[in-house]
């Protein structure tokens, strides 16, 4: 993904919150969709199931579009979001508590400056990702997208708990390092 | 508001963002986001993390006809149902584990009252009030306590606890939270074991006050 097509995600999704813009919608079915699928798939739902969760999902953003902010968040983030706590909430008995929305003022314009600062920490943090081992990336994919309530992910994977979780640690470690190296404090 | 200066410890953020904690807890964990700016960053971070894995995930094949079922649905979708709004000292998650009605205090003596929100093989999760300077009686944990005030102050061996500030007392802490003296304390406070008192209520009532 270039910079420009993530701009472009945010974009379409501020075309459905502020117009209810279909034709936008429709290019964040086509993106999104497929990548949700595998998602949950990953997450350990038949073909079927998975698609029905999807299609709820987009619901979701299509009526959710209003919270949408693009000053705390790239459209990736807020449908990731949507998705995990959809995901979370299957295996949980109660649904997973989620915090008060932030009220924004009526008024407030957007402020362009805000938006690309945010877009260029996420750039980095892309960047970082990138620079991982993939068995460290896996084992992200493995705590972001797999990791349920109560699934047992080591009888799954084969690997001992720990590991996975030294992994993760390890991957989020040099996540962090690497955005403070482009950071500058 | 006031400046919070205890915040959710880094790895219990994730493991509330991951879905894996208790309902206790993350009710609390939930309460003290919506109060904290720094915390709701933090969790809000780690979705940027997760959108950026989910872009580059090998998109898997979506059936034919999904696309056009689901623009056919966009019309006829119920309107989302209203989000629990927050109210006086209380945030939207505390206004939804007391099904928005104001709390209805039991009394524990000692002027101490508490509200149980739910108790299951979870845990607990309840309101505690305690008047300005009370304390509350002498405990250990048999496993870990998250306690968020809402209103007041406490005060204990750990430090002090104001408005937003979240306490995490392991089952090693052993305590006695005092109320501060300018107005009563009321607090949220989760538990995945019975507390054990030291004294004041004997442990044979405990199954009656349930705490
Ligand atoms: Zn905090
Ligand atoms: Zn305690």
């Amino acid at each position: 993904m270039t910079p420009a097509e993530r701009t472009e995600q945010t974009q379409w999704l501020l075309a459905v919150r502020d117009r209810r813009d279909r034709e936008a919608f429709g290019r964040l079915f086509d993106f999104f969709a497929p990548r949700l699928k595998a998602m949950l798939l990953r997450g350990g739902l038949r073909d079927g199931s998975a698609e029905d969760v999807v299609q709820d999902v987009m619901l979701s953003v299509w009526n959710k579009a209003a919270q949408f902010d693009p000053h705390r968040a790239e459209a990736s983030a807020w449908i990731y979001r949507i998705a995990r706590n959809r995901q979370i909430d299957l295996y949980r008995r109660k649904p997973l508590p989620e915090p008060e929305l932030v009220q924004e003022p009526e008024s407030s314009e957007p402020d362009a400056p805000q938006i690309l600062a945010m877009e260029q920490e996420a750039a980095q943090l892309r960047e970082a990702l990138q620079k991982l081992r993939p068995e460290q990336i896996e084992a992200l994919r493995h705590a972001y997208m797999e990791e349920l309530p109560h699934s047992e992910i080591s009888r799954i994977t084969g690997l001992p708990l720990g590991t996975i979780k030294s992994r993760i640690r390890l991957g989020l470690d040099r996540l962090r390092r690497d955005l403070t190296d482009l950071r500058p404090q | 508001m006031s400046k919070i200066t205890h915040h959710i410890p880094e790895e219990m953020l994730r493991a509330y963002a991951a879905g894996t904690l208790p309902q206790p807890f993350a009710v609390v964990i939930a309460a003290h986001v919506s109060l904290c700016d720094a915390c709701r960053a933090a969790v809000e971070a780690e979705s940027v993390l997760g959108g950026a894995l989910l872009s580059e995930l090998s998109p898997a094949t979506v059936s034919e006809g999904a696309r056009d079922r689901l623009f056919a649905a966009l019309d006829s979708a119920p309107p989302a149902p209203p989000q629990q709004r927050g109210s006086g000292i209380f945030p939207a998650p505390v206004m939804e584990a007391l099904s928005g009605q104001p709390p209805r205090w039991k009394m524990l003596g000692g002027g101490i009252r508490q509200q149980i929100l739910s108790a299951d093989g979870e845990g607990s999760l309840r309101l505690l009030y305690i008047p300005r300077g009370r304390a509350v009686p002498e405990h250990s944990h048999g496993g870990l306590e998250l306690t968020l005030v809402l209103q007041g102050s406490f005060s204990d061996c750990e430090g002090q606890f104001g408005v937003g500030d979240v306490e995490v007392a392991h089952d090693d802490v052993d305590h006695q939270p005092m109320a501060g003296d300018a107005e009563p304390c009321i607090c949220l406070a989760a538990t995945d074991a019975p507390l054990r008192f030291r004294a004041m209520i004997p442990r044979l009532l405990q199954p009656l006050f349930r705490i």
